[in-house]
């Protein structure tokens, strides 16, 4: 097996030796900073690339994604961010003419593989968009939704309980706990975003993929939902594309710059902002392109 | 120039600049033009509420008279010597009625008996229809003297109504003065009177005017209707949703495409010769019939079912796919419980107008056989009916001057029908909009 260094699948022993990332034995991360593991690897990703027709869109990207972790994914406009958290829960499938090669490994086993479905994948890896997109149900139907269609309760109350503890997860529940039988669509945008939240972690995910998920929203709301990723970042695996660097240095652990569809520098976020390797990190970090 | 830029109200020093002048020159064109659009647009407006005015107005004022008729009711001695019990369907009611009427009137009838004859023309043959079936209900009625009604014949109501007017010349009417004189007198006694024309909305068609219906045309069409929105709506439906949200793009399916734009274009009749060769002399199905006329109208639906969809699928934001998709939910589920949902306002304001368009069409149904004369109501889809629009053409070709009315009193009837359904789609359309 070309890829060994992951953790192994859960019940194959593990333990306290996968908590630390094991050297890379090939294809070396692109500027990866030596620093301390903040959890093991959830997500690894080795020579990714994206076409959308003939056109590339990512260039070979490897990147390890830690567990319990936020990983922030920061560069200019069409630097390829957005396209790299949609193929890690296949999202790009779903688009026409679009194809990824690499290998993407979650838990040491590959997503892309023809026996995995995308559609259970998804129930794994939750995703929240840079708009609010609630359905146009009622708030109650918007979260239990996904364990409506996972059959993950059995019985009408058990239902009430994982959408009473999603919403309370999500800051959500005193807002909305004498309404939950209207409309999603009728809350405010920041608790809109909370919402769509709530419904992503309805169903026990193990990793979040978060696309932009304040740029629609203002200063106040971006910050209850910052607190709530900060809160999140407790039992999930969270990867966040973001536009503002300052958000970056205030949710993430981890961060990874792309540009022109590559991934220039990896490693912690206070190495990243305070001591960057690359001189193109450092200049879009200091505002001078982007 | 430069201190007209530096000043946002154009004053300089020496006045208004030449720049400002031009501006608000230029400003003047701008309004002038919006107000021309705007009397452009009032003038489209009322051009077409001119229109649609003559239009109603006409068909009204033509198929007003159509909604009441005469009826006369006189006391008949039932004359034992001219009905035989066992068969009185055999007697000559309407000549033993006519001959009461004349002697009742106190008129000399001459010795070929052309008075009672006259007078004869002026009942409709409903008359011996009705006595007849008294006598059968009741033979004790043989010798009493009953009061028998019966509709007007056509003329007769005609001229009561002021359609036929004396100042025509005698020998171009087809009633006489001496006839007109003794409607007057009875109408003036009470034996005619005037009432709703209900016979218009009970029977089915008739060669006879007077009881002719539009009941077994509304029957035919709704029948039609039926087979069309069950065959067009589900799979018109279908194929959207598979070209909208399974299909590959590739060279097949945008051939598929093109090919459904351009049979929404094809005139209706070719639909009818389509239905004829297939559903008639290939498949051997009922000629005339609501399920050949509901297939073929089904056809000429199908298109425009599936262009209206379409177009209402691709107005679904795609952040609702994406969230159902992220959700974890399978391409079906996506479909089913989120995006068609969402365009199903626009998916049934699209099915009723392609309905709403089926139930007006009449070229296809003239060459399924459905311009044939059908007497009575239909009761099932495999059995010859007429349907309004073509019921409409072949009144508007017969002689008799009657159903002249009568036909612009079916084309008021098919309208009504058009703003039934139109409203039936409002309402739908609402209460799923609603939901949401």
């Amino acid at each position: 097996m070309k890829f060994n260094i992951f953790r192994a699948p859960e019940g194959q022993g593990g333990g306290s030796a996968v908590r630390e990332p094991a050297p890379l034995t090939t294809a070396p991360v692109v500027g990866a900073h030596a620093s301390a593991p903040l959890g093991p690897i959830k997500i690894a990703a080795r020579d990714v690339s994206v076409f959308y027709g003939d056109k590339q869109a990512l260039f070979d990207v490897s990147l390890d994604i830690p567990d319990k972790t936020v990983t922030a994914l920061i560069g200019p406009s069409g630097c390829g961010k957005s396209t790299f958290l949609r193929t890690m829960n296949r999202m790009n499938d779903t688009i026409p003419g679009c194809r990824v090669t690499g290998r993407i490994e979650m838990d040491g086993g590959d997503i892309n593989d023809r026996k995995i479905d995308p559609v259970l994948l998804r129930a794994q890896v939750g995703m929240v968009f840079q708009k609010p997109n609630p359905f146009p149900k009622t708030i109650y139907e918007n979260v239990a939704y996904g364990p409506k269609i996972h059959g993950l309760a059995t019985s009408k109350g058990e239902l009430d309980d994982i959408v009473q503890k999603a919403l309370k997860r999500a800051g959500l529940w005193e807002e909305v706990a004498d309404r939950l039988h209207s409309p999603g669509t009728g809350l405010s945008g920041g608790q809109q975003q909370r919402l769509v939240i709530a419904r992503a972690i309805a169903v026990e995910p193990e990793v979040i993929l978060m696309d932009e998920p304040c740029s629609a929203l203002d200063p106040i709301a971006t910050a209850k939902i910052e607190e709530l990723i900060d809160e999140l970042r407790e039992r999930y695996c969270i990867v966040i594309v973001t536009h503002s660097m300052a958000q970056a240095a205030r949710v993430s652990q981890r961060t990874a710059f792309f540009h022109m569809g590559k991934l220039v520098e990896t490693g912690d976020t206070e190495e990243i902002f305070t001591n960057p390797r690359e001189r193109r990190t450092l200049d879009y970090i200091t505002g001078r392109f982007g | 120039m430069t201190d007209a830029a530096q000043n946002p109200t154009g004053q300089t020093v020496t006045g208004v600049s030449s720049r400002t002048q031009r501006l608000q020159a230029r400003l003047r064109g701008r309004y002038a033009r919006e107000t021309r659009f705007k009397w452009y647009g009032r003038a489209a407006i009322g051009f077409a509420l001119i229109f649609l005015v003559i239009l109603l107005g006409s068909i009204i004022m033509q198929g007003r008279t159509a909604f009441y008729a005469h009826s006369v009711t006189l006391p008949v001695y039932m004359d034992p010597a001219r009905i035989d019990r066992g068969y009185p369907q055999g007697a000559n009611f309407e000549q033993m009625v006519a001959e009461q009427q004349v002697r009742r009137l106190g008129i000399q009838d001459d010795a070929q008996g052309s008075k009672a004859a006259a007078m004869k023309a002026l009942f409709s043959s409903e008359l011996k229809f009705q006595a007849a079936g008294m006598i059968a209900r009741q033979p004790g009625l043989v010798g009493q003297t009953v009061p028998v009604s019966a509709p007007l014949s056509d003329n007769a109501d005609l001229y009561l109504k002021g359609e036929i007017s004396q100042a025509t010349p005698e020998d171009q009417r087809r009633i006489s003065n001496e006839q007109m004189a003794w409607l007057d007198r009875m109408k003036a006694s009470g034996a005619v009177r005037a009432h709703f024309n209900s016979a218009l909305f009970t029977k089915g068609d008739s060669t006879q005017p007077e009881l002719a219906g539009l009941l077994g045309a509304v029957v035919g069409s709704a029948l039609m209707l039926l087979v069309t929105a069950l065959i067009a709506i589900p799979v018109g439906v279908g194929a959207a949703v598979w070209l909208e949200e399974y299909s590959p793009r590739n060279r097949l399916t945008a051939i598929i495409e093109v090919n459904i734009n351009n049979l929404a274009a094809v005139p209706s009749i070719v639909y009818g010769l389509l239905g004829l060769a297939l559903f008639i002399n290939f498949l051997h199905l009922p000629r005339a019939s609501p399920l050949v006329g509901g297939l073929v109208l089904a056809l000429m639906a199908l298109p425009t079912v599936i262009i209206a969809t379409r177009s209402s699928l691709k107005a679904v934001p795609p952040s609702i796919r994406e969230a159902a998709l992220a959700m974890g939910a399978s391409r079906t589920q996506t479909v089913f419980g989120h995006v068609l949902p969402l365009a199903m306002p626009g998916v049934m304001t699209g099915s009723i107008i392609a309905m709403a368009h089926a139930l007006g069409e009449t070229a296809p149904l003239l060459l399924i056989g459905m311009i044939s004369f059908v007497p009575g109501v239909p009761h099932a889809i495999d059995e010859p009916v007429g349907a309004l629009p073509s019921l409409i053409y072949i009144w508007e070709n017969a002689s008799e001057r009657a159903f002249h009315e009568r036909t612009a009193a079916a084309i008021l009837v098919l309208l009504a029908f058009m703003i039934v359904m139109n409203a039936a789609a409002i309402l739908l359309r609402r209460r799923f909009e609603r939901r949401w």
